[in-house]
């Protein structure tokens, strides 16, 4: 990148530069204009110079010019006016010079705004281009959080400052020198003074400013470490957590911010010094026009208007001054924070722009094989992890890499990846080196994954179809106000030398994986999701969400059909016992009490859980239906019987899984309320008391808690209370409640409890995972199976996929690998987070899945168990850097080296 | 049948009978109830041991596999505790339960069932009392195998 900001700028910018300076310069005429006004308006109508004789009139607006050779030529008379109507004119020209000069300053600001945002949209583009091609060992120095804040915040004030870097100096200037020549003009002497006075500021205010670009420096990196340092608290939480070492953060964290209000502070008084100063010597030019303007005046040897006119002619030069001065400080300030950010993004060996051109087609299969030639490798510290090894992949092979804890196998899958780039030697297709082939054919025909997985913030389908977004395939088309909008991003993005390319479109490769588009990408996903044993997790995550009603059309229309697929199973089963179903006018003794009364799923906090006795509709309801004395006497029997057996454990006992009407902290609160309550009258309880003791009722279950509250008169009381809060629901609560209804799908609710539309016996300990192996069969056996999976796939796995475990983290990474059907397929160490039984299952399956339909690729697995080996047709050795050994299972085993030792 | 039922049927199970019955019903209440129909499986030889079961109501068989098939060892009746021995052990399931009639039961978790023994040496003191009854009744048996040879 350019060292030098106004070079860069200027690279960019030339045109839009050149134009906005001429029309500053144009702008520089009515600009100039309106200082000669107020004199002509003093010294003419007002002090009336020339208009003597009453009933004067003088020509206004008159052209004439003295031409060379010609003598003056009179192009306009001009209007005859008297003294006021003279006044009236200048005035009014006065007034329309304003006006102009206004306008211009709109356009120039506009367009220089404009320029500036544009060059710091390329300028945020040119570092983040610039991250895309770091070679990697660069990451291995760089905090995450820290390029972020550069890429951020601290180019930011560069935006401000590029439409001002040719344009302020040329603008003010013109300014300060045209207001300075003005007061030369009228009165040398004076206007020597102003010379003395803007000298000492040029010289003595940017000398003090030194020391500001200084501790702006050190503002800018301990602000970047800051940010490094918060980034790397969240990324290691955990480990802060697990030591105890919260409060050695905390100090770190203080003391950073320490030295940051330090720098900033120390910045705040001595801008505030220099302002001062730069105030003063402003102030100080008046003092000495009045004075000696005045006393020249008194001698004589100035007329007033003249006075006036520098007087006024100077207010309009320390503006200028100062924010040329200013000017002049931010200048140096962004040059510093720019070559401060260049110089973190210029870096050796950064990856050629060609390697990672946007390619739309296809590249051939990679039909050559892949080699390493001589290829060492070293770490960080110089330590030889591979040591001029040479060795050849052919396509088609599966090959075992078995390396000792110093093998280097690990390092050798990361140079066929290019994560880790050799020393010397080199790794290569065919005849071309591997690094100089384009990441389009690299990307495409090779796929790699490894212990270390990362993940987007993104749902698992666009985790999973990430490695096919290579290109955009599809063109969007767009209408309307769309249409203008995508043609103004387009050009936008060119003005700005962004890419164009539409983000919207489908970038999808189908193809790669074996589709032909949308409608049929899910064979071959759900292929790769069984290869890694993941369909099952999958599937679980989307019975426990709640499905998207809008796309799962086909689970919503056919709920009741899989509803009753699963009671006949069920009763075929002999399991009919098990679910008891809802049923619009039976009480479902499985469920509690409050979902027996709403008989609905909860769709917004005014009815969920505890709000639900609060609410005054449901407690009226209660009312009427004679269930609030019932309930009330039915909680009091709760809070009794829970207190009675709990009070006494201490709260983190693990009994208190077990008691589902109130936490152990909860308990004092209930002790007190029934000391308070108890003897007292039902109508005496307060409306929040009430509510209260009536939600212990609203949990209990009869076959579960088993203290015989519940009667058949009861039950037949919440049936009708149902029955009631539905037929009067007021319209704010419309939204807040979705009946059961066993011909609808419940949005609110999980795909399982839209499929079992009941509880489970509380009296079946096994029946649980036995419905839920049901519900899969009868979901496959409806073909709502990929729906189901669908569902699943929305799932978000949360930053950096943490809301899965390392295992499903590490599966989901090669089924992203297997899904791109490459032709080599590099595996390091890519299940180490699993047991070694699901290890084999897996490699067995991806063996066998790499390999279906014809498609044949190279398989070069890094094995966590030398014993994995057996499966493969090639096994290769390495240890302490070197190849030891490299045959077939067979003659390894045969022979005595060290696979055999590792082996045993 | 109600918590307090179950509570008045733990009290006569000899295991139980030095704990005071609000502990009782405690234990109780923090069991599941759980029902089984004739010939549904209770647990499994082998099976890892999660739990103890109270029988309230029916009757199971205790089988224990061989070379010829499962052999019924024993039968429970109510008020018999059942499947105590692998979660004391940490052991796996020495035997099979099955439910011989329709048969209702308490099933007690390993984790709640060693809190109480920690917290109650009454009931650890019987606890052991009955296991090493049963032992000498092995031993006695195992003599009278021996000599019968």
């Amino acid at each position: 990148m350019e060292p030098s900001l106004a070079r860069y700028i200027w690279t960019h910018t030339k045109k839009q530069q050149v134009w906005i300076l001429m029309i500053v310069l144009l702008s520089m005429i009515p600009y100039f204009m309106s200082f000669d006004l107020p004199k002509l308006i003093v010294n003419g109508p007002i002090q009336g110079k020339g208009f003597e004789q009453p009933g004067t009139t003088l020509p206004f607006m008159r052209l004439h010019y003295n031409l060379p050779f010609i003598g003056e030529v009179q192009f306009f008379s001009g209007f005859q006016l008297d003294r006021t109507a003279t006044l009236f004119a200048l005035s009014l020209v006065f007034l329309l010079l304003v006006i102009i000069n206004g306008l211009f300053k709109l356009y120039i600001n506009t367009y220089k705004g404009r320029l500036g945002e544009r060059m710091l949209r390329r300028l945020r583009f040119d570092l983040v281009d610039r991250v895309l091609r770091f070679p990697p060992i660069y990451f291995k120095r760089v905090k995450s959080a820290e390029v972020a804040t550069m890429v951020k915040d601290e180019v930011e004030p560069l935006g401000g400052f590029i439409g001002d870097a040719f344009l302020q100096p040329v603008l003010l200037g013109g300014q300060a020198l045209t207001a300075m020549l003005f007061i030369m003009i009228q009165n040398v002497w004076l206007g020597m003074i102003a010379v003395v006075i803007v000298a000492i500021q040029i010289v003595l205010i940017p000398r003090m400013r030194r020391r500001l670009i200084v501790l702006g420096r050190q503002r800018q990196l301990t602000a970047r470490a800051l940010s490094g340092r918060v980034g790397e608290i969240v990324d290691g939480i955990g480990a802060v957590h697990v030591h105890d070492t919260s409060n050695y953060e905390r100090a770190d964290i203080a003391a950073r911010l320490g030295l940051i209000f330090k720098i900033r502070f120390d910045l705040y008084q001595w801008k505030f010094m220099v302002k001062f100063l730069n105030n003063f010597l402003a102030q100080l030019t008046p003092f000495l026009f009045y004075m000696i303007g005045g006393y020249l005046a008194i001698q004589g040897r100035l007329d007033v208007g003249q006075l006036v006119a520098v007087i006024g002619a100077y207010k309009d030069l320390p503006g200028p001054m100062k924010e040329l001065i200013d000017w002049d400080q931010d200048r140096q300030d962004v040059q510093v924070k720019y070559q401060q950010v260049v110089e973190q993004f210029t870096v050796e060996g950064l990856i050629a722009p060609e390697i990672g051109a946007l390619t739309i087609d296809d590249p051939d299969p990679m039909a050559n094989p892949l080699s390493a030639v001589n290829l060492s490798i070293a770490d960080d510290g110089g330590a030889m992890l591979l040591n001029r090894i040479s060795l050849q992949i052919k396509p088609g092979e599966t090959v075992a890499l078995v390396s000792t804890a110093t093998g280097g196998a690990e390092a050798l899958a990361e140079a066929f990846a290019r994560l880790n780039w050799p020393d010397s030697g080199r790794v290569a297709s065919g005849a071309d080196d591997l690094l100089e082939l384009p990441e389009a054919v690299t990307g495409r025909r090779m796929s790699y994954a490894s212990s270390d997985v990362f993940l987007f913030q993104a749902s698992l389908r666009d985790n999973l179809l990430y490695g096919l977004k290579h290109a955009p395939l599809t063109s969007v088309p767009y209408d309307g106000a769309a249409a203008d909008q995508r043609r103004w991003n387009i050009d936008e993005a060119r003005r700005s030398g962004n890419p164009d390319v539409d983000i919207h479109s489908d970038w999808i490769n189908y193809a790669s994986a074996g589709a032909t588009g949308p409608h049929d990408l899910f064979e071959a996903v759900r292929r790769v999701l069984d290869a890694v044993v993941l369909s099952r997790d999958i599937l679980d995550l989307g019975l426990r969400s709640s499905a998207d009603i809008t796309r799962h059309t086909e689970l919503v229309g056919r709920i009741v059909e899989l509803r009753a697929a699963l009671r006949t199973r069920l009763e075929h089963e002999g399991l009919s016992g098990v679910v008891v179903p809802f049923e619009p006018g039976a009480y479902n003794k499985e469920a509690t009490i409050g979902q027996n009364l709403l008989f609905g799923a909860a769709a917004g906090s005014e009815l969920a859980d505890k709000a639900l006795a609060a609410n005054p509709y449901f407690a009226s309801v209660l009312r009427q239906a004679g269930l609030d004395l019932t309930l009330y006497e039915m909680g009091m029997e709760i809070a009794k019987q829970a207190i009675e057996l709990f009070a006494d454990l201490p709260p983190d006992h693990q009994f208190f899984q077990q008691l589902a009407f109130m936490s152990p902290d909860e308990i004092p609160a209930y002790e007190t309320l029934l000391q308070r309550l108890k003897n007292r009258p039902h109508e005496a309880v307060s409306e929040t008391d009430r509510a209260m003791i009536i939600t212990l009722s609203f949990a209990y279950i009869e076959p579960r808690h088993r203290f015989g509250l519940l009667s058949d008169e009861l039950m037949s009381k919440i049936v009708a209370a149902r029955n009631q809060f539905y037929e009067n629901l007021p319209p704010e609560l419309q939204n807040a409640v979705e009946r059961y209804d066993p011909a609808k799908y419940i949005a609110a609710a999980t795909v399982m409890d839209n499929v079992l539309f009941g509880r489970v016996g509380n009296n079946h300990p096994d029946a649980p995972d036995r419905i839920r192996s049901i519900v899969y069969d009868i979901l496959d056996e409806l073909g709502l199976y990929a729906e189901l999976l669908d569902v699943g796939l929305d799932f978000n796995v949360g930053s950096g996929g943490r809301r899965l475990t390392g295992g499903q983290r590490q599966k989901l990474d090669v089924a992203r690998a297997l899904l791109k059907r490459p032709d080599f397929l590099i595996l390091n160490r890519p299940l180490s987070a699993l047991d070694q039984r699901m290890q084999d299952t897996v490699l067995r399956n991806v063996l066998e899945t790499a390999r279906c339909d014809g498609h044949s690729p190279a398989i070069v697995w890094v094995v966590t168990n030398p014993a994995m080996a057996m499966m493969f047709d090639r096994v290769i050795v390495f240890d302490a850097g070197q190849l030891v050994e490299d045959g077939t299972h067979e003659t390894l085993l045969a022979g005595n080296g060290i696979f055999k030792e590792l082996l045993s | 049948m109600l918590l307090k039922d179950e509570v008045g049927m733990l009290q006569r199970i000899p295991l139980f009978t030095g704990i005071e019955s609000s502990k009782l019903k405690l234990l109780a209440f923090t069991s599941d109830r759980v029902s089984y129909s004739a010939g549904q499986i209770l647990f499994r030889q082998g099976d890892e041991g999660d739990a103890a079961y109270v029988i309230l109501s029916g009757s199971a068989d205790i089988l224990v596999d061989s070379d010829s098939g499962p052999i019924k060892v024993a039968e429970m009746v109510p008020n018999s505790i059942v499947g105590e021995i692998a979660i004391l052990c940490n052991s796996s399931r020495t035997a099979t339960v099955r439910a011989a009639t329709p048969l209702e039961a308490l099933r007690i978790r390993k984790d709640h069932f060693l809190r109480l023994m920690r917290e109650y040496p009454e009931m650890t003191i019987e606890i052991l009392r009955v296991l090493a009854d049963r032992l000498s009744h092995t031993t006695a048996d195992l003599i009278d195998a021996r000599s019968a040879k």
